[in-house]
């Protein structure tokens, strides 16, 4: 019942369909012209900045993903390095029993990922959101004890992987995962915008604005937040993925590293969590700024900025950069 | 490890001991938490802070732990009652705790840690007193001081914290808040400054658990994560708000960790809380000790 009372057009103003197809496209552009840009500059540029822009990547997926559960609906994921852990040690794992295809291992990856994402949502979700966020928090760290006794998987000690011989069009192997995470972060945005657009992301939006009165007009809520778990689970085990062929030596320690999971936090706070394009802002704004800071001062001060800008941004600006750039437009108008 | 008996018990004690320690820890966000409804997820960030405070002041100037925590306790509590203005102004007032404060405790207990990383570095910190040294057996059944002192205060610290809040009028409007705050307005007391004492005591224990914490076992930055879910799988287990559900719930989790270390190796104890978290959420969301 309460399904058909969503679905039904007349609920809501279809969005104007020039503005939808133009963000669309918009996606679609950026992410060939990315994907031409790696292609053609091969092998002209040193492999660090590959290795900077998988990276910034990488954290525009994990930033999505996030969004998806936690700016549309309102509910906190801490455990975002256990979902990308998942993505790791299911490549490891496929890769030591049965080797396939990369693009196989990210798909099998996804629906762990998202298994584990529909469980935790399944036993918490039903409860207050903050149950749903201490559990994430704690379910990273059940993970990595199981890891950390798993010497299949290399224990506590890590594994170390061997990256396949990469043939065809690709210079190098870390070109290859590059167009690969160009591919991925397209995708993870169009999911997201999609979401969005559709009735699950009104739904959502109107549960993290009040769940009680959603509940009451005919939202399926604890559908609605088990969907969007799920997919924001299974992107983030898609990004982990191909994380073990990007570092060829993969211990819990940086799989489970918290400095993910605040990170996937951070960017869509930063950039702002109401759109789509918030995360992604997020991602590019703070993945380069680290980037930068990594090289000029050290890891450690970078991620003590980061954590300084997450406080910052959620005291001083709670709508992010897309807000400062609509209040500013607004204040010219 | 093979069964035996005396391996029962000795780990059944070892982990009631554990648990006076674990109670100490938890308190705090019992009161936070249960009481306040401040998801404070940096409790266990304000623990590592007076365990690497304690180290400091030993370094320093000698201070024993008790000398810590009779220092370094009251500048927690006046810090809490700083930290609590500070939230209530940025999220409580506008209403935006949900996701923004959430985010916000996450954002400090990160910059804690990498803080005590960049001040202290990563490696393993201690202090050494030549009375924690020593053991008290009672037949094959032994314990060490270094275990005994953080039980014994913990306990304290729960006690006068019972009498506190049951026994005294800002102790009451505290009690209060987590009820009927409109309640709290209508005879007369301020609800802003029964959280803000309230959060203040609460960071103290934070610290006061931290100095035990160094009494107990050298101490690291990222030691941290796996106190918070243990805290919060003893809070909610004891039924959120209560005091006496929280040295209950404490003494369950020492003893479960205790036995799972015993028979299965310490690498597995950080999986207990959480499966105890998650068994309550399912089975009882209510807590031991709820209403």
């Amino acid at each position: 019942m309460s399904r058909q009372a969503l679905s039904t057009p007349e609920l809501r103003k279809p969005a104007p369909i020039s503005g939808r197809s133009r963000s669309g496209l918009a996606i679609m552009l950026i992410g060939a012209a990315l994907l031409a840009a790696t292609m053609l500059l091969g092998s002209h540029i040193g492999e660090y900045y590959y290795l900077a822009t998988y990276t910034i990547l990488q954290f525009v997926v994990l930033g999505t993903a996030w969004n998806i559960l936690g700016g549309y609906g309102g509910y906190v994921n801490f455990g975002t390095a256990g979902f990308f852990a998942i993505g790791c040690y299911t490549t490891i794992v496929l890769n030591k029993m049965f080797p396939m295809p990369l693009f196989f291992e990210m798909l099998i990856a996804a629906a762990t990922a998202g298994v584990v994402g529909f469980g935790t949502g399944y036993l918490t979700l039903r409860l207050r959101g903050v149950f749903f966020s201490i559990a994430t928090l704690a379910l990273a760290i059940v993970l990595q004890t199981l890891i950390v006794n798993w010497s299949f998987v290399g224990g506590a000690r890590g594994v170390y992987v061997i990256r396949p011989a990469i043939s065809g069009f690709f210079v190098s192997y870390v070109q290859f995962l590059v167009v690969l995470m160009v591919g991925l972060a397209i995708f993870a945005v169009a999911v997201a915008w999609a979401v969005e657009k559709s009735w699950i992301g009104i739904g959502l939006a109107a549960i993290r604005d009040d769940e009680a009165a959603a509940e009451t007009s005919g939202v399926p809520s604890l559908r609605l937040k088990l969907i969007a778990t799920t997919m924001s689970g299974a992107l983030m085990g898609m990004a982990g993925a191909p994380f073990p062929y990007y570092v060829t030596y993969v211990d819990p320690a940086t799989a489970f590293s918290l400095a993910i999971a605040v990170n996937a936090i951070a960017m869509p706070l930063v950039g702002g969590t109401a759109t789509w394009w918030g995360p992604v802002v997020g991602a590019i704004l703070l993945g380069s700024a680290q980037q930068i800071l990594t090289v000029t001062i050290s890891s450690a001060a970078n991620l003590f900025i980061v954590g300084v800008l997450l406080v910052v941004f959620v005291t001083v600006a709670p709508r992010g950069v897309v807000g400062i750039v609509r209040g500013w437009k607004r204040g010219r108008k | 490890m093979e069964f035996s008996w005396d391996l029962v018990i000795n780990a059944i004690v070892t982990g009631v001991v554990l648990g006076g320690f674990y109670a100490s820890v938890a308190i705090g966000v019992t009161i936070a938490f249960g009481m306040l409804d401040i998801v404070n997820i940096a409790h266990p960030a304000f623990m590592i802070a007076g365990a690497y405070l304690a180290f400091w002041g030993s370094e320093k100037f000698g201070f024993n732990p008790f000398v810590s925590m009779a220092v370094f306790a009251p500048c927690g509590y006046l810090f809490g009652r700083a930290f609590y203005r500070a939230y209530h102004f940025f999220f409580e007032r506008r209403g935006d705790e949900s996701i923004q404060g959430l985010a916000f405790f996450f954002g400090i207990l990160f910059i804690v840690e990498i803080g005590v990383v960049l001040i202290f570095g990563v490696d393993y910190r201690s202090i050494s007193e030549p009375y924690l040294e020593s053991t008290i057996g009672i037949g094959f059944v032994s314990v060490p001081w270094r275990m005994l002192v953080p039980f014994l205060v913990g306990l304290t610290m729960l006690g006068s914290i019972n009498l506190y809040l049951s026994r005294t009028f800002t102790g009451r409007t505290i009690l209060a808040v987590s009820q009927d705050v409109e309640a709290l307005r209508l005879i007369g007391a301020n609800p802003i400054h029964a959280k803000e004492v309230a959060f203040g005591i609460a960071v103290a224990t934070a610290i006061i658990a931290g100095v035990l914490l160094i009494i107990i076992q050298p101490v690291e930055p990222s030691i941290t994560r796996e106190y918070i879910g243990r805290a919060f799988a003893i809070c909610v287990l004891g039924g959120i708000a209560s005091i006496p559900g929280t040295l209950v719930a404490s003494l369950i989790l020492g003893v479960a960790e205790a036995l799972t270390t015993t028979f299965y190796g310490p690498s597995w104890s950080p999986a207990v809380s959480f499966g105890l978290l998650l068994l309550t959420l399912i089975f009882r969301p209510a807590g031991i000790f709820g209403r």
